[in-house]
């Protein structure tokens, strides 16, 4: 084995995580190059990361990670939502087929010793027969059969697959729940930047966050670790929907579910916020994860609790006269104790 | 043994043991005395309402000589807002008042913490068990025996038999370890309780869970005192002529949980939670095309609307046994299903064995 200095492939560097992520690993000392591959370039400065523009639905992608020498092979291209990628139709190939090419190409390669993929905790579904916390060995009560959470069950499928057959190879898997940050803009984020924000009457989900420095930080703590298996990663602790609408100080509806999902669909079609079908499933049922394995085994710490990265990501959303009011409180409440 | 004295009481389906006979006079005398007193009383009453309009009177007259609003000074106002304030909160009511406008203030921005179950504890403090109370005192008088057998500190599974129609005797037996030991009893629930809207949010804040084996190990693992009904709906559905009679444990799968964390198991014995709602009919088909185990029929739901879901106000008894050791078996023992069955069977006959005894210690249904 090369002792010698990581050539590092990232797909999907033209959303803003995976080129912020391309370009964090390659000012660590132990990455030689940093390649990045996406089907389409990327808008901002991606530093000293080659980009290459490669479809990962077609096999060019093996000649590059032959030509290249790539050693470690960070997946990252696996999409929530539709958005500028097109319909559906065109999600679900860029996720599943571009997966299965990515895949075919590492298991050619003589190179490719480390594969790290990210996936998310939305394989484990949302239903009422949940379990409070998943553990990695469980799976979703209810198959999932149609969008996000499909394709991530099939990518998964297609990597567990990938890692029998090329047992050499370290596959590390990571269950990511929902990654929040100032810069981040997935359902969830424009869920909670909505005005008003809908919820499902007589439900109260639990939910877990994680920071985006966090997924930068795992992501590289597997580049360099190199741990093999299936990881969780979330933020400690867990907050309740109602919770969370509170400490944004935005007003919340209640709304029984169907029309939860009609507000939902005519969001989406104007565009005020993506709004995938499972998110309805998580915004009843909610989840948790236990990420006892990621302390132990990944031995990685999460800087940021659930809290703190949903503080994080509510401390530029916060509305002036709600303040007004939390404030008047509190002085109320100093004044009578002193 | 004990059995010989119970049969009678299960039958003929009647009421009570030999009371069915003398209430009907009893009740009949009662109620013709009861309407004599209710007509003389009214009788009396008559000529107070002249009285009351003569006192209103004085009473408008009085503020419409000092006028609308800006009448009252400031310091008068503060004065009844203090008067007010000391009643509500009693006589050191400064720091009481803050100590409540904290809690409102944390509670509106939402500054407050739940653990990985969505157990929120001062929700089920200061709302959930507060108002179960009244009930638990005044309208059923639970009488409570045996609670030292619960641990003061460490995981327990207290295992209980279920019945009354609506699970009430959850709420009542989270409510009783609550107020005699300062523990929070943490409920394993059904599915169904996390389907339904409004109920899912209020079971998960109450500290309830899904009944499933990994959920039950987390909390026992994690020192919880934990509340399971192992009859389930098969329990608290059943038809009143059956009421006592301990159903299906399960399939034994909250021993092997209690087995494998190594925690004891408390049998617990409710007696009073199967009169409150006698269930004596089911709408099969409205219960299949709502998606639930049943829908009762009970002598005064769905017949009295709304106030049939007012519970009889039956006397209970609760009996929390002595503890079952689960530490002494070794590792695999969880693995070994005759072992969890014998363990189950003797719950099971711990907790029938202490009805029986109880329901004989019960002078009647309603004292």
């Amino acid at each position: 084995m090369d002792a010698g200095k990581r050539v590092v492939l990232v797909t999907g560097v033209s959303r803003d995580l995976g080129r912020r992520f391309a370009r964090r690993l390659a000012a660590e000392p132990y990455v030689d190059r940093v390649i990045g591959v996406d089907a389409v370039p990327p808008r901002d400065d991606i530093g000293d990361v080659t980009f290459v523009r490669a479809d990962i639905r077609n096999p060019v992608i093996a000649k590059v990670i032959a030509k290249e020498d790539v050693d470690t092979v960070v997946h990252m291209s696996v999409i929530a939502t539709p958005g500028s990628a097109g319909g559906r139709g065109t999600m679900k190939e860029l996720n599943v087929i571009g997966t299965m090419q990515l895949l075919a190409a590492c298991q050619k390669s003589a190179t490719v010793r480390h594969l790290v993929v990210k996936s998310t905790s939305t394989v484990y579904g949302a239903s009422s027969r949940d379990p409070a916390l998943f553990t990695e060995e469980m799976g979703p009560r209810r198959e999932p059969r149609s969008g996000y959470a499909k394709d991530v069950a099939e990518v998964e499928g297609y990597v567990r697959g990938f890692a029998r057959r090329r047992p050499d190879v370290r596959v590390t898997t990571l269950r990511l729940a929902n990654v929040l940050g100032p810069h981040v803009t997935s359902p969830i984020t424009s869920y909670f930047r909505l005005p008003v924000i809908p919820t499902v009457l007589g439900f109260d989900p639990r939910l877990q966050f994680v920071h985006e420095t966090d997924l930068m930080r795992v992501l590289t703590h597997s580049v360099r670790s190199d741990v093999p298996g299936t990881f969780n990663v979330a933020g400690d602790g867990v907050m309740l929907l109602s919770q969370a609408v509170r400490r944004l100080r935005k007003p919340a509806v209640p709304l029984v579910r169907p029309a939860v999902g009609a507000v939902a669909s005519v969001l989406k079609s104007t565009r005020m916020a993506e709004f995938s079908p499972e998110q309805l499933g998580f915004l009843t049922f909610g989840r948790g994860i236990d990420t006892t394995r990621m302390h132990l085994e990944l031995g990685f710490e999460p800087s940021y609790s659930t809290e703190e990265a949903f503080a994080d990501f509510a401390g530029d959303l916060a509305s002036p006269l709600a303040d007004a009011v939390t404030g008047l409180v509190g002085t109320t409440t100093a004044g009578l104790r002193g | 043994m004990a059995d010989a004295e119970i049969i009678p009481i299960g039958s003929h389906g009647r009421p009570g043991r030999g009371t069915g006979s003398d209430r009907p006079s009893s009740a009949s005398r009662t109620l013709a005395d009861g309407s004599g007193r209710a007509a003389a009383s009214a009788g009396r009453q008559r000529p107070s309402p002249p009285d009351e309009p003569r006192r209103r009177p004085t009473t408008t007259s009085s503020s419409e000589d000092r006028g609308p609003g800006p009448g009252v000074s400031p310091a008068e106002w503060l004065a009844a807002f203090q008067t007010g304030a000391a009643q509500v909160f009693g006589a050191d009511w400064q720091p009481q008042l803050a100590r409540f406008l904290a809690f409102l203030r944390r509670r509106l921005t939402g500054d407050y913490a739940v653990d990985d179950f969505g157990f929120d504890p001062e929700v089920a403090e200061h709302l959930l068990l507060a108002t179960l109370r009244p009930i638990a005192e005044k309208w059923f008088r639970i009488d409570v025996r045996g609670i030292e057998n619960l641990p003061d500190e460490g995981g327990a599974l207290v295992v209980s038999n279920h019945s009354g129609t609506l699970p009430v005797d959850g709420l009542m037996t989270m409510f009783t370890v609550h107020d005699r030991t300062g523990r929070f009893l943490r409920p394993l629930g059904a599915d169904l309780v996390f389907r339904m809207p409004v109920v899912s949010s209020l079971a998960r804040k109450g500290g309830a869970t899904l009944a499933c084996n990994e959920d039950a190990e987390r909390m026992l693992a994690g020192g919880e005192l934990v509340g399971v009904w192992p009859e389930g709906f098969k329990g608290i559905g059943k038809p009143f002529t059956e009421r006592y009679k301990l159903q299906r444990f399960g399939r034994g799968g909250f021993v092997s949980a209690a087995v494998r964390t190594g925690v004891p198991i408390v049998p617990l014995s409710v007696v009073g939670a199967e009169e409150i709602y006698p269930l004596v009919g089911n709408l099969s088909s409205l219960a299949r095309l709502l998606g639930v185990p049943y829908v009762p029929i009970t002598p005064l739901f769905p017949w009295l609307g709304p106030l049939g879901l007012v519970p009889l106000p039956s006397k209970w008894l609760m009996e929390f046994g002595e503890p079952i050791r689960t530490d002494e078996y070794d590792a695999g023992a969880a693995d070994d299903p005759m072992l969890v069955f014998n363990v189950t069977d003797q719950v099971r006959e711990t907790i029938q064995q202490s009805l029986y005894a109880l329901l004989v210690q019960r002078s009647s249904v309603w004292r």
